[in-house]
């Protein structure tokens, strides 16, 4: 018995050192543990149950798209999970930043532009523009957050979220409509992509370059996400999140500090934006559909609001139920030989099952797969008050029943 | 931040003389509008296109009064409401063609009159009961989660409709029956205005007013009333809340359907993909309305049809949704609480 607990406490005590180094190098642990995550992900891919879903190249090639959501959803969460603001309408600025790249990196947004990028660089050389053009991206979609989020922020949540909505609409259908310059339905197509001085050219055949990018990418997010949160501003979002009101009264410019929000979370959509364009090499309007912000935001409910790592984790998990295993259920029954489930076209039912699971694992984990410490003690004294009323209420219906 | 609250309290202590400055310039912008599309249109396609606007402000109208319920009582932005509205136009067109056998125009107005409010009542009360099935379900174990999590259910909950109706009815556009005849039609001149258009008109409004008399006369419409004020009071006051939610979602999921049916009969073609854009420009009548204001809803709906049939007649058909937003976000930049709404307080 208490060789047991000794062992537990033991056990406890080395992670507690461990936990502490952690906290204490939080940069460096976040690269490591990408690089060990990063390490893993593509050995998985080499083992049989995998590699009857998709072969290793095409998971790869997964991965790296998981990744794009991964970071819509860190952005996400800075704004909706850590400042507390509703935006339903997130899509838009991975849009703008898909946007912004289109135009630098095509002959057509070359036109458009009057710049000649492209004719003096050659398809290959003006590849490198894309490392570059990330920045670019994030600036540009930060812009847009902020003139959308000045005039808007003094709004109560929830009228923020039917204008974020609304925006979030209104962009696709302006890159859908302005023809002349943006070509409407068809979009922006042969955009070059990323190069490197020594490797040179990313290509469509090798998912490598564009994986070990994203990993990058995710990694770099990651640090400037806990530094942020870490940092005052990051006190001044949760701050806000919590009591708007008090966090005024002590002092925090509610106004500056939510634009920032705002700016921050968009910047990084926009990053998002400008990776997933030279990775598909088009850019058209229907890519950026609503149903692009109601998975982003259910990855960061799911994961975890104000978690980075869970709502990581959250967004990986929901983008590869949608697009892996709901796409394999197919081979999967083939195999099994069960007559009833043979027969079931599981594409067909691909809407039907994503919302079931996005229906079943909130009622399961209302608070999300891996939910931020201070959130949940917050969710519990909430709940606990709660209850309290239920049982009042509950008093008062028998009373009724028996008039 | 500071000045906020005063010019709130300001406002509020004069609040007759204040509607009464918001009444005249509302009415100076309808009356602005209607000097240049007669001037434009002349008198007659004027007419037309003001039933038409309001035809189809009826229709947003109706399903915003579910979003504006819905919200009022459980801050709720229920996404699967706009798909309530699709799948009551198939419900209707499902009962009107198989069930009736209905495949032309009826002349013949008590068969007409008959077959039309079968297919209101039967679509209302199946809606209803999917609307009560779905917040049993989807919504009420999450009364006490965190405020997201039923948002993201509604969102899978429109999904799921969505993939159904896909499933039975196909990708592409169903042909709803058509019930009133092409030729009833009452000339003004060079243009006409169609029976079915005011038929639609005059269902709405009886159904709003029904509405207003139901929340506003009835022992039930207290109960909800009070449940959106303060639910643990009303509670303690010994009103059923978990009754009155679900009687809430009963009613908003019948106009659903009740839009539904008359957008079925007004437009004649319904898909699987609708209930999404309408049940977009639903929400934001109700936002533009005041959220939880009934009346608000009403007037936000009919005003997003005017927007719409306006840009459709000034040929920015393909600007309609994105007008329709720009209006909104400028309405809430100077009225944040919407045009009847209440200025609420921070965390109100």
């Amino acid at each position: 018995m208490s060789a047991v607990s000794d062992l537990g406490t033991a056990r406890t005590r080395r992670f507690d050192g461990l936990k502490k180094r952690a906290a204490r190098h939080r940069s460096w642990t976040i690269v490591v543990s990408m690089a060990v995550v990063g390490a893993i992900l593509p050995v998985l891919a080499y083992i049989p149950p995998f590699t009857s879903a998709q072969p290793p190249s095409a998971w790869i090639d997964g991965y790296t798209n998981a990744g794009v959501f991964v970071l819509l959803a860190l952005g996400l969460n800075l704004v909706v999970g850590v400042a507390g603001l509703l935006d339903l309408g997130y899509a838009a600025f991975f849009a703008i930043g898909a946007y912004t790249y289109a135009y630098v990196a095509s002959p057509f947004g070359n036109d458009i532009l009057g710049i000649t990028l492209i004719k003096s660089l050659g398809i290959e050389g003006a590849g490198i523009v894309f490392w570059p053009m990330l920045l670019v991206g994030a600036l540009v979609a930060a812009t847009f957050g902020i003139l959308l989020g000045a005039p808007t922020l003094r709004l109560r949540g929830d009228y923020l979220a039917i204008v974020t909505l609304g925006f979030g609409e209104i962009v696709p259908i302006v890159f859908l409509n302005a023809d002349a310059v943006t070509n409407g339905t068809n979009g922006i197509g042969g955009l070059v992509r990323p190069a490197l001085p020594i490797i040179g050219g990313f290509s469509a055949m090798n998912p490598w370059p564009y994986y070990v990018t994203m990993l990058a990418l995710v990694a770099t997010v990651m640090i400037l996400c806990y530094r942020l949160v870490e940092s005052r501003l990051g006190r001044s979002w949760e701050a806000i999140r919590e009591d708007e009101l008090a966090a005024a009264a002590n002092g925090i410019n509610t106004v500056t500090t939510k634009l920032l929000a705002f700016a921050l979370g968009a910047s990084t959509a926009g990053i998002a934006g400008v990776f997933n364009a030279s990775k598909l090499v088009t850019v058209s309007p229907d890519q950026f559909t609503f149903i692009v912000s109601f998975t982003v935001l259910a990855m960061v409910v799911l994961g975890g609001m104000g978690n980075f790592w869970g709502v990581a984790v959250g967004a990986f998990v929901i983008y590869t139920i949608n697009n892996v295993l709901l796409k394999s259920l197919n081979q999967f029954f083939d195999k099994t030989q069960i007559p009833i489930l043979m027969d079931i076209d599981f594409i067909q039912l691909q809407f039907l099952l994503y919302g079931l699971a996005l229906v079943g694992m909130m009622l399961l984990r209302p608070e999300g797969l891996f939910p931020n410490s201070r959130r949940k003690r917050e969710l519990h004294a909430v709940i606990a008050d709660a209850s309290e009323d239920e049982l009042l209420a509950a008093e008062a219906t028998t009373e009724e029943g028996q008039r | 931040m500071t000045a906020l609250p005063a010019a709130s309290d300001a406002g509020r202590a004069r609040v007759p003389a204040g509607r009464a400055v918001r009444l005249l310039a509302l009415l100076a912008i309808v009356i602005g509008i209607g000097v240049v599309a007669v001037s434009n249109m002349g008198v007659e396609q004027a007419t037309e296109q003001l039933v038409n606007a309001l035809t189809r402000g009826a229709i947003y109208a109706l399903i915003a009064l579910g979003y504006t319920m819905v919200y009022g009582i459980i801050e709720l932005i229920n996404f699967a409401h706009g798909d309530m509205f699709m799948v009551g136009a198939f419900v209707s067109l499902t009962f009107l063609g198989q069930v009736l056998g209905l495949n032309g125009a009826i002349t013949d107005v008590p068969t007409l009159l008959f077959m039309v409010i079968a297919a209101f009542v039967v679509t209302m009360v199946i809606l209803a009961l999917v609307g009560v099935t779905i917040e049993r379900f989807a919504y009420k174990p999450l009364r006490q989660a965190p405020r997201l999590a039923p948002l993201i259910t509604a969102i899978g909950v429109s999904f799921i409709l969505q993939n159904i109706v896909q499933l039975k009815y196909g990708a592409y556009q169903t042909n709803s029956p058509q019930i009133f005849p092409d030729t009833w039609k009452i000339p003004i001149g060079t243009a006409s205005i169609s029976v079915l258009s005011l038929f639609i008109i005059a269902v709405a409004v009886i159904l709003m007013i029904g509405l207003q008399l139901f929340i506003g006369r009835t022992r039930l419409g207290r109960a909800m009333r009070s449940t959106a004020a303060d639910r643990d009071a009303a509670a303690l006051m010994g009103v059923n809340i978990n009754r009155t939610i679900a009687i809430t979602f009963l009613i908003g999921s019948a106009l659903a359907g009740a839009a539904g049916v008359v957008n079925g009969m007004q437009y004649g073609v319904a898909r699987f993909d609708d209930g999404f854009q309408a049940g977009l420009k639903a929400f934001t009548a109700a936002v533009l309305g005041g959220i939880g204001n009934t009346v608000g809803a009403a007037l936000g709906g009919f005003i997003i049809g005017f927007i719409e049939v306006g840009a459709t007649a000034m040929g920015y058909t393909r600007w309609g949704p994105a007008i329709v937003f720009g209006t909104l976000v400028i309405v809430l930049v100077f009225r944040p609480a919407g045009l009847l709404g209440q200025q609420l307080g921070e965390r109100a």
